[in-house]
Parts: C-alpha cells; structure tokens; sequence
C-alpha cells in the first residue's frame, strides 16, 4: 500500500544552511532535518507517494538503495508525524486544508 | 548547546537575518504616555510593497518575524498581511494592545498559528492603566481581546512596561496574567523618541526603584542568580558581539526604513529602494556594527560588568555614540550588583575634577589682577 505525505501548516519552517528548520506551532518544539530530510519534508506535497519521492529524489541523491532509503524515509515519517508536523495516510491528502499533522 | 543557540551560531557565521522585526504601521488608537513613535502616517507601504518585502526576507531566511506597530490592527489589510506571510512559513509573533481583537481576529490568528501574541497591560487598574495609554475603557478591551485569544488557544504574553506611574502594580498584573493563562514579562526600560527626544525618559523608574524590581523573585525569578556580582574582570569576553542587531537581526519601519534594530535607529538603507539584500550585505552601517565587539566599547571594555551587563548599542546610539556606554545599562547593572559601573565612576571622578579645579567668578580674578 502507498503512503501519502502532507507537511502540516501548523509550523514555521526555512532551510539554514541546506538544512531545514522547523518549529511546531503546537509546542514551540524546534527540530533541525538533515539534508535528506529535508529533500522529503520538501517533496511532502500530500500527492507523491513515499515510494516515489524516495526513487526520484533521495536515490539519485545520496547513493543509497532504494530499500535501506525507504526504511529510513519512512522511520523518519513516523517520527515527524508523531510530533505533529506531517500528515500521514494511504491516500492523496489535499495539503491547502489546515492541518495539526499526524496520521490521516 | 541548544538547537535554538546553534541556529543563532549558524546565522551569525553565515550572515543570515534570522530575525526580523517589520512594524506596519506607527498609526495606533493609543497615546501612551512613554511611546517612542510618531503616530502620523508618512506614508506606510501599501499591502503589495509589504508583501514583496515579506517575499525578499523568505528568500533571505528569515525564520522569525515579528510583527508590531503602531497598532496593528490599525491597518485594514492586517490580517492579509499575516495570511501572506504564515504562507511563506515565517514564525511569528505579534505585538498589540489587543484592543481590537474581537472573535473574528482571534478566530483567524489561531487558524493562522501565531506562535505568540504580546500585549501591552500596565496595571490591573483602569485608572492606572487608562491613564497611561490615554485611552478611556483601554484596559477592559485589552483584557476581553487576551480573553479571546485564550479563549481559541492562542499563546498570549502580557509585556508590563514598568514607569513611576505604575511602579506598584507589577503584582496585580502577575495575579491578571496567571488569570487569564497568560504569560508575564516585564520591561523596566524606557526608549527615548525614534528622533532622539530623551524627555520620556523621565518616566522610567531610578536605581532604587529598579534594585527594588531586580530583587524581587516574583519578577526575575532566582534573584541571587540575576544579581549576582561579576566574577573578577577577563578579557574572555572581548571578542563577544554585543548583540544581534545588525548580525541577525534587523528592523524594518512601515516607511520601508531598514535599521539595525527598532531600539537602535541608525538609518541603514530603504527597502522601497534596494532589495533587502542588497542592504543587509552591502549597507555601510550595518558593516560597521558589524566590525564592533566589546574590545571597541572605549569605556565598556574595562568594566567590571561588560561580561553580564544588558548594554544595548541602540540606547548607547542614541545617547551619542554607538561604541559607548548605554546610561540606563549602566544603572541596571548598578542596581542589580550595587557596583558602579565604569561609565558612573568616570563620570563621578569627572565631577570631583571639575569641583576641585573650579575657576573664581571672574570679580575675583579681577580683583587679584
């Protein structure tokens, strides 16, 4: 089954340096992604599935299999989903609606 | 390190305005008594300038943006405004006297996910407050905006001005804070005008008023540690920055005026005139506060204080000289230490030279001849 991804709004986020910075509106928790995180949080548009982004973006990118790229794209998901700031869920998900992150 | 200290570090070594200050507005339904601004319009920039200036400050990497005034609800298309730039990401917060903050307002800063809103509150008092802001019934309609703004989960901070007018009502503004789940921050400085008028200055509180202040816990939290004398003097210090103004931090007017901060107003460059960038990097102020670290500060670099003290370089600015001591820092640090600083001990040895040197009435010399 594809996994969609949507970046919640409810965060403030900008690249430093080529990594992304993001605070969560909920909590003021501050993360910082790495440059492979950031290539999904970026392509997180709630139409491309996972599988997707991973095998055009992150592959070609940083040399990596597309297995061992998606085990950890998708730890990452989970991660990010847990503290709000994306949206999860088996289908396409329409990122223009307000959204508090987690799973769809 | 925390994260937040190492994205400062990042920005500073990098040269990115992480902060920006943008006032949209100076136009506001008060006349505080001890404000600093001028509440004619000049000229404000128009709904699209702000919104290809908030397009240039993303593109720069500006992360935190605050929005203040003024008013800023004074300005019809405010919430536009903030639309437009809670869709470039920015992190912000805004500062109002929350006096025109109805359901609609507070409905829609929720939606939009402010990540703080920081009202103006002077005493628990109408007749206190009221009489600060010169603005009958001013308390009870600051009080009903946080109260909406709670009441949507809006995160709310209630900034205490501290003067001699309401020097005595910190206590009740705590007690109106904790009431309305707000947080609590006091500011016990007092700016002089935007053109370097300093009459306001009278307002503020004195040393003793502000040792009383410093060392209250209810107000600065553990107060031996915020009052604890400097450790013997080290040159470890001489290389710090004295503060983010100008590093990665700025200030933008409604005007379009870019200064290094809004409490330091030395004219940097006009975004209505050059692209954001190319002030922040090429602006010859904004270099030359940049070459300044506390070993340049003539008289602060030998204090005994410079390691902890709160000088800010804008009040020194406007006291005349940017590289110079800021007065009201000077008596901060005297009142939370009980140790002069080295800008009151050279001014006081100047007045023991002046007394001993004083020249005769000229009668007198007259006479001699």
């Amino acid at each position: 089954m594809s996994m969609y991804i949507a970046r919640s709004t409810a965060l403030a986020a900008r690249v430093l340096d080529g990594e992304m910075m993001i605070m969560s509106a909920k909590d003021s928790t501050l993360f910082t992604l790495n440059p492979m995180a950031t290539l999904i949080w970026q392509a997180a548009d709630g139409k491309t599935p996972l599988q997707e982004i991973v095998e055009r973006k992150i592959c070609p990118e940083f040399e990596v299999s597309r297995e061992e790229a998606l085990k950890d794209a998708e730890e990452f998901v989970s991660s990010l989903a847990s503290h709000g700031i994306l949206m999860v869920a088996d289908g396409p998900i329409d990122a223009t609606k307000p959204t508090q992150g987690g799973t769809q | 390190m925390s994260l937040m200290t190492e994205m400062g570090q990042r920005a500073l070594d990098r040269g990115v305005p992480l902060s920006v200050q943008l006032d949209v507005t100076y136009r506001c339904n008060e006349r505080c008594v001890h404000c600093y601004l001028d509440h004619d319009d000049h000229g404000e920039m128009t709904t699209d300038e702000i919104k290809g200036v908030l397009d240039q400050l993303a593109e720069a990497g500006v992360f935190f943006l605050t929005v203040s005034g003024g008013e800023v609800f004074m300005r019809m298309d405010f919430l536009e405004i903030l639309e437009y730039a809670r869709s470039l990401m920015f992190c912000i917060k805004i500062k109002t006297n929350a006096f025109m903050i109805g359901e609609r307002e507070a409905q829609r800063l929720h939606e939009l996910d402010i990540q703080d809103v920081q009202v103006s509150i002077y005493s628990h008092r109408p007749e206190v407050h009221d009489a600060i802001t010169l603005l009958p019934g001013s308390l009870k309609r600051s009080i009903a905006g946080i109260r909406r703004l709670r009441a949507h989960g809006v995160k709310v901070l209630i900034a205490n001005v501290l003067m001699m007018q309401n020097l005595n009502d910190h206590d009740g503004v705590i007690a109106l804070a904790n009431e309305l789940d707000a947080g609590y921050v006091i500011d016990p400085t007092v700016t002089p005008m935007m053109d370097g008028d300093r009459n306001i200055l009278r307002l503020g509180l004195g040393v003793p008023q502000l040792r009383d202040v410093f060392h209250n816990p209810d107000m600065v939290g553990d107060v031996d540690e915020f009052c604890a004398i400097p450790s013997t003097k080290s040159d470890d210090h001489l290389d710090d920055l004295p503060c983010s103004a100008g590093h990665t931090a700025c200030y933008i007017s409604p005007y379009g005026d870019l200064y290094p901060c809004v409490q330091f107003p030395l004219p940097s460059g006009n975004v209505r005139q050059q692209k954001f960038m190319d002030i922040w990097e090429n602006s010859a102020q904004l270099n030359e506060i940049r070459g300044i670290t506390v070993r340049d500060l003539p008289v602060c670099s030998g204090c005994g204080h410079a390691g902890s003290c709160s000088r800010c370089p804008g009040l020194a600015y406007m006291e005349g000289n940017m590289r110079g001591p800021s007065t009201q820092d000077c008596e901060k640090s005297f009142a939370r230490t009980g140790i002069p600083s080295a800008n009151m001990e050279l001014k006081a040895s100047r007045r023991t030279i002046q007394g001993l040197v004083q020249i005769s009435p000229s009668a007198s010399l007259s006479s001699i001849a």
